[in-house]
């Protein structure tokens, strides 16, 4: 049996666990875990994903995301089901659960798996700029699966719940979310639909100006490189890249940026790319999908000036 | 207040990564050597805790005799301490990481005191496996939270604050505590002259590091699938304008 741990928020199922509930019931028998009383609503809807049992773990403990807690539900249901696998999301809250749960049994690991083998598996390094093919020994392989590298395709049974009681130690309350401040609502880099980028070649901070008018233009955002953040012309939650953000806008535009593989990994998910830059060698240039060779300072304004034109 | 950080010397690639021969490693040839930005990142944290509440600084690493270079960029920006836990040929895995840098704290506790905050990236550069930083925090009985992107120290608990998808959660965890940093919690400063003098005068503590093999074990590596797409030269300069937003109305953004 494979035990998927379903990632949620006060009761909200994230995306990446369709995935995992899917990649999972391409591999055998599938049951759910789901943690904290929020999440028992979720049963239907792991059911569409083909898994036939949901447990529901329930205690004090759990009303919001604890890591260290988490953690542990996950290594005592691992204790008591005895799976063969128990799959994870490969999100912040999918590999940091896994992980503690992981430490909690001293078995491996093994983060964001992008293919299951005949007795391996494939997983991300250098945060998709490689691969590696790796072997498990462990009675449970412990495994978190890369966001987006399996469909989320439906396969509906009728789920049933099941109660899983576990004993947490009052202590692991140290690390439950104590507050959170919610974000407005509104696009974000990460879901935004178009996103214009800047990097050194931009200049300076006051040099994102045009770039700001052009994204407002297209109904977009402004992101940036790790160059620019470093110099602190942009804050970093606007930084594309391994170690920024991920995105995968319908077209990214990226002016002055030459397209280091640790920024590439951040924008290839993207529909269409275009690169402005003045060095046609440039890696971001032969990468993309268009290109217009020049100066940003020139060729952005002009775009944002044709684009209010033909809107009249 | 006593902290370590713990970082981990990478490659640094430009524009692409090559596979070795073997299959078994980057190809280093012609390329320099760095730590993930998040652990940079801790790195600065370390010393601005430090200069904010007094105290010290420790960083370590396991991995070749090389990332000594590491360990002297970390002194350079006001580490006052350095632990190598030096390694020969491939990289350990995780669990076995892991292990060896929990002893060596042990170890190092035993005779010093305890460090109240212990910094880890929030993973690898090369690696990244989500793990070393959660184990370590699990054998020594601390608590961890991982994606930190803000920490305040309030009298014996640390204030510490991720963002999510739903706005930023914040965490309170009593000290002794161990982190995960991102990269965005502080603006890292570079090495000024006199750091990089004073650096060469730290004293790296060498500890050889002890530990059975975990269970996860790399086969090879292997190239991520790569995107061929001819690029289509629309123009040059700002008479390129025309053809660019022609594009846009093709694809369907502008409408
Ligand atoms: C572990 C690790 C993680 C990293 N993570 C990230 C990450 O998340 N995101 C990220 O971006 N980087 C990341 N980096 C850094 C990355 O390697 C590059 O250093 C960085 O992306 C370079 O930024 P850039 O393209 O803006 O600058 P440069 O490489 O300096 O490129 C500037 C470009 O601008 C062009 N240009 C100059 N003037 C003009 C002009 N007037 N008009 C048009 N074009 C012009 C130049 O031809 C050049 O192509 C990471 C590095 C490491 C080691
Ligand atoms: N060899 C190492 N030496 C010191 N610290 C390490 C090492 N490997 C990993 N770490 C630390 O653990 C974090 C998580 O690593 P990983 O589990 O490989 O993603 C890194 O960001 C480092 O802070």
């Amino acid at each position: 049996m494979i035990l998927v741990v379903v990632e949620h928020d006060r009761g909200t199922m994230s995306p990446a666990s369709w995935e995992a509930l899917a990649a999972a019931r391409k591999l055998g028998e599938t049951h759910a875990l789901t943690i904290g009383a929020a999440a028992d609503g979720l049963v239907d809807q792991i059911g569409a994903f083909g898994a036939t049992t949901v447990h529901q773990v329930h205690d004090d403990l759990l009303g919001d995301y604890g890591p260290e807690a988490w953690g542990e539900v996950v290594a005592q249901s691992v204790t008591v089901l005895n799976p063969t696998m128990v799959l994870a999301t490969g999100t912040d809250r999918g590999n940091e659960v896994m992980a503690h749960a992981a430490a909690r049994l001293d078995l491996p690991m093994v983060a964001n798996v992008v293919e299951f083998g005949d007795g391996d598996l494939v997983r991300v390094r250098w945060g998709g700029s490689l691969l590696e093919r790796c072997t498990v020994e462990a009675p449970t392989h412990l495994v978190t699966i890369a966001h987006h590298a399996f469909a989320a395709e439906e396969s509906p049974v009728q789920a049933a719940a099941t109660p899983l009681t576990v004993q947490l130690d009052p202590v692991l309350g140290r690390t439950v979310v104590r507050d959170r401040v919610e974000r407005a609502a509104g696009v974000t880099l990460a879901t935004a639909p178009v996103v214009v980028s800047g990097g050194r070649g931009v200049g300076s901070a006051e040099g994102f100006a045009p770039l700001q008018e052009l994204a407002t233009a297209l109904a977009g955002v402004v992101g940036c490189s790790r160059a620019v953040t470093n110099l602190g012309w942009r804050n970093h939650t606007d930084q594309v890249g391994q170690t920024g953000t991920r995105i995968a806008p319908d077209i990214y535009i990226a002016c002055g940026i030459s397209g280091a593989i640790q920024h590439w990994v951040g924008a290839m998910a993207s529909k269409k790319i275009l690169a402005i830059n003045t060095d046609p060698e440039a890696n971001m240039v032969t990468k993309a999908d268009y290109a217009v060779i020049g100066d940003l300072h020139h060729v952005v304004p002009a775009i944002t000036a044709e684009i209010r034109r033909r809107r009249g | 207040m006593r902290i370590l950080v713990c970082v981990k010397r990478v490659p640094a690639p430009g524009a692409r990564i090559n596979i070795a021969p073997d299959g078994q490693a980057v190809d280093t040839a012609f390329l320099g050597f760095t730590m993930s930005p998040h652990e940079e990142c801790a790195v600065e944290e370390a010393v601005q805790l430090v200069e904010k509440h007094g105290g010290a600084a420790t960083v370590l690493t396991l991995g070749p005799a090389e990332a000594d270079e590491q360990l002297r960029y970390a002194a350079s920006l006001g580490v006052a301490n350095a632990v190598l836990l030096p390694i020969t040929g491939r990289d350990w895995d995780p669990q076995r990481t892991a292990t060896a840098i929990a002893a060596a704290i042990t170890y190092r506790e035993a005779a010093d005191g305890p460090f109240d905050l212990i910094l880890f990236g929030n993973e690898s550069a090369d690696s990244g496996g989500f793990q070393v930083g959660v184990r370590v925090a699990h054998a020594l009985g601390r608590p961890i939270v991982n994606g930190i992107k803000g920490i305040d120290v309030q009298g014996d608990m640390l204030v510490a604050r991720r963002e999510a998808d739903v706005g930023v959660e914040v965490y309170e965890v009593p000290m002794p505590a161990v982190l995960g940093v991102k990269e965005g919690i502080n603006l890292p400063r570079y090495p000024t002259l006199k750091g990089r003098l004073a650096s060469k005068k730290v004293a790296v503590a060498n500890v050889a590091p002890e530990a059975e093999p975990g269970g996860q074990q790399m086969i090879t590596l292997l190239p991520a699938a790569e995107q061929v797409s001819a690029t289509v030269i629309l123009g040059t300069g700002p008479d390129a304008a025309a053809a660019v937003v022609d594009m846009l109305e093709e694809i369907g953004v502008l409408k």
